[in-house]
């Protein structure tokens, strides 16, 4: 682990790697999907501004609280879904193999940390009183069982391959040896549908079915707090995806060894391979989201189980398998 | 989970047009149903009945915004009828070829909504980017892309040239190359099968007995359509076929409506080709007679009726109109039983609803099984009243 001392922490939490790049990536990552979306159903797409724009919108915009719910719980849920996600995002090597606050079993933190947004979708429907929502609030718990066990056992597959509970161990494993999507495919399909489930795409968004159920848990919020959920959202995209680069496609590095050139080029060389891998897994994203029709919840939870829990086991016997043989 | 109510409209994203479901759901199956139509009166018949036939014309073509010329084909139609007019051979190809057309781009329609209703938005925006196609093409028949204004009585307002046909021919290949992979795509997609087929069941029995029309009816396997049932304009020259399906479900009125795409393209062509030579149009008496007369009309979504009573004036003594939307109304209620929530958009835009085609205002005493319709001075006395009364608003004596 790298020494630095608090000051340095500090940036790197709240600067870069961390909150502000994360707030800016992310909207960079909205920008980049609907753009993607919109070139693929043959649309112009918004230009790069816009969801900075839109964000800014929000916040001026008058933030109604409906008479009846409970106003504490109600306005506290956006910044705790805003505070999981970004807590998560410091955990993961953006630059170089390690973070300085990484320990051993962060992969786990950030997992329950990225599924409390879910959780939380669930109590903001449950105390808007409004029927939609509760519908949606309902959708969005059922939804989560489904994604979320096989998504937990995929994860597994890289720590155990690499043997560390660690991100930043498996990252460096991943540096010295070879990235694990060539080892783990259907670990890194079925990681890439549960992340599309997770964040309520296409064909999963069923929690906020627009024509079914108006907008889903989130459809009493507005104002800021429907900004903060926003926000939220796209970084949760960002997280995730980045979470997927860094089990699979060995975040920051790039294949070969940087030794010989200067620690600060080699940060720029692995900052600019983490970007494009969360891109490329963002597009992979959009394009799941263009090629699709929703589907219902009772096939969503056919779905899960019968195709994304089977894989995911499937992949760790395979994963032992190996180990045993190797051993 | 309990039992919930769940108010679906007026006002809802899924719906274009009001109308109002009360659904009882448990968990997410829905047990019972109560659909509150005609949110959206706007008086048409009266105003028909207000006005001479040429200028009801206008008026006519403004009952529906997808299917105009259906309505104003068919209104000219009666009224050729009741005068004992023909319309030239060559005015009733130009119809025909605007009214296949208005079929395709009101298909095309359909699917997009389709697929907006099932969260496919991207076959939303293909289908509409292709459907300009041939709006593209009623705009160089007629100058207009929605209220195209081509009949008048006695014939139609703009011929064909040889620059627009084939223009249209040329554009119609694009389309049929278009249509083909839209049917690929509705019939073997894994998604779209799963949300469409075996959702919103109707039976053949049902379909018959509930009095269902157009595309719904023929989903079910009922072969039933006014342009091969009782030919009017010149449907008995053109080769076609009636389209079917035996799926009985959503995904039967969605092959039903993509094979009538390219019924209706083949249709199209072949009327380009055989248009005959002649006048557009031809002079027709100011009056109409006394009598009465039902013109019947294979609307894109189903049969439609206009009844038309003459006085020996220049005005309609009675008009009505039934929209096919209010003959498969009852199908909806039907098809929606026990289905899933996330169902209820696409069966409600499986018959293609038109709401404001569809309002209709009249009395009914079901004990002694008679109706009535009021006249336009007891409409206006009760409306002075009611909002006196109500109101306090004095619209003066």
């Amino acid at each position: 682990m790298i020494e630095l001392d608090v000051l340095l922490v500090l940036a790197y939490v709240l600067v870069f790697p961390g909150f502000i790049f994360l707030f800016g990536y992310s909207f960079f990552a909205e920008w980049f999907d609907r753009k993607m979306y919109a070139k693929m159903q043959n649309r112009v797409g918004p230009p790069l501004i816009q969801p900075f724009a839109d964000f800014l919108k929000l916040l001026t915009k008058e933030d109604i609280t409906p008479e009846k719910v409970e106003k504490v719980p109600y306005s506290l849920l956006p910044i705790l879904a805003f505070a999981a996600i970004a807590t998560a995002f410091v955990y993961i090597p953006v630059f170089v193999t390690t973070t300085p606050i990484g320990f051993q079993g962060d992969l786990l933190l950030v997992l329950y940390m990225l599924t409390l947004p879910t959780i939380l979708l669930f109590l903001v429907g449950w105390y808007s009183r409004n029927i939609f929502a509760t519908i949606g609030a309902y959708r969005a718990v059922s939804q989560l069982f489904v994604y979320e066990v096989p998504l937990f056992i995929v994860a597994l597959g890289p720590a155990l391959w690499a043997g560390s509970w660690s991100i930043s161990d498996i990252v460096s494993f991943q540096q010295s040896h070879y990235c694990l999507f060539l080892i783990q495919p259907l670990g890194f399909i079925v990681a890439i549908m549960c992340l599309q489930a997770k964040l309520e795409r296409i064909p999963f968004d069923i929690p906020e079915a627009e024509t079914e159920i108006v907008g889903g848990p989130l459809v009493e919020y507005s104002g800021r707090k429907l900004a903060m959920f926003r926000i939220s959202t796209d970084m949760l995209m960002v997280v995730g995806s980045a979470l997927i680069v860094v089990l699979y496609l060995g975040g920051p590095s790039v294949g070969f060894s940087l030794e010989s050139l200067h620690i600060v080029v080699q940060a720029i060389i692995g900052f600019l391979a983490f970007l494009v891998k969360t891109v490329f897994i963002i597009f992979l994203l959009s394009f799941i989201r263009a090629a699709f029709a929703r589907l219902r919840i009772d096939q969503m939870t056919n779905f899960g189980w019968k195709w994304l829990a089977s894989l995911a086991f499937i992949q760790i016997f395979i994963i032992i398998g190996l180990r045993v043989v190797m051993a | 989970m309990s039992e919930m109510t769940i108010p679906i409209g007026p006002q809802h994203p899924a719906l274009k047009e009001p109308v109002g479901f009360k659904i009882t759901v448990e968990g997410e199956r829905i047990k019972s149903l109560d659909l509150d139509i005609s949110y959206n009166h706007r008086g048409i018949e009266k105003a028909v009945e207000q006005r001479d036939f040429n200028q009801s014309m206008y008026v006519i073509e403004r009952i529906c915004g997808i299917c105009s010329h259906s309505h104003a084909t068919n209104f000219s139609k009666g009224i050729e009828e009741l005068m004992k007019v023909d319309a030239p051979r060559r005015a009733q190809y130009i119809r025909l070829i605007v009214g296949e057309l208005e079929r395709i781009h009101s298909h095309y329609l359909w699917l997009g909504v389709a697929g907006h209703e099932i969260g496919f938005d991207t076959l939303f925006m293909y289908t509409w980017r292709d459907r300009e196609l041939v709006q593209d093409i009623l705009e160089l028949i007629s100058g207009n892309r929605v209220n195209y204004a081509m009949n008048r009585i006695g014939g139609v307002r703009r011929d064909l040239d040889e620059k627009v046909i084939s223009y249209t021919l040329k554009k119609l290949e694009i389309l049929a190359e278009r249509t083909k992979f839209y049917i690929q795509l509705a019939t073997t997609e894994e998604t779209v099968i799963a949300r469409l087929g075996k959702v919103g069941r109707l039976t053949h029995e049902k379909a018959k007995s509930l009095g269902s029309v157009g595309p719904t009816a023929r989903g079910s396997g009922v072969n039933l359509d006014v342009r091969h049932d009782d030919p009017y304009l010149v449907y008995d020259e053109v080769p076609f076929k009636v389209v079917t399906a035996d799926n009985c479900d959503v995904l039967g009125r969605t092959i039903v409506r993509a094979g009538e795409i390219v019924q209706s393209i083949e249709m199209t062509k072949w009327a380009l080709e055989n248009l005959p030579p002649g006048e557009i149009r031809k002079a027709t008496p100011r009056l109409a007679p006394s009598g009465e007369v039902v013109s019947l009309y294979e609307a894109p979504r189903g049969e439609l009726i206009h009844y038309i009573k003459g006085n020996n004036s220049d005005k309609a003594d009675r008009f009505a109109v039934r929209t096919p939307t209010l003959a498969n109304w009852p199908s909806v209620v039907e098809a929606l039983q026990g289905q899933n929530i996330a169902d209820i958009p696409i069966v409600v835009a499986a018959i293609d609803p038109c709401m404001s085609c569809t309002s209709r205002m009249t009395f009914l005493d079901t004990d002694q099984m008679n109706s009535w319709v009021w006249t336009w001075n007891e409409l206006r006395e009760y409306g002075i009243k009611w909002y006196r009364e109500n109101k306090g608003i004095s619209w003066g004596d």
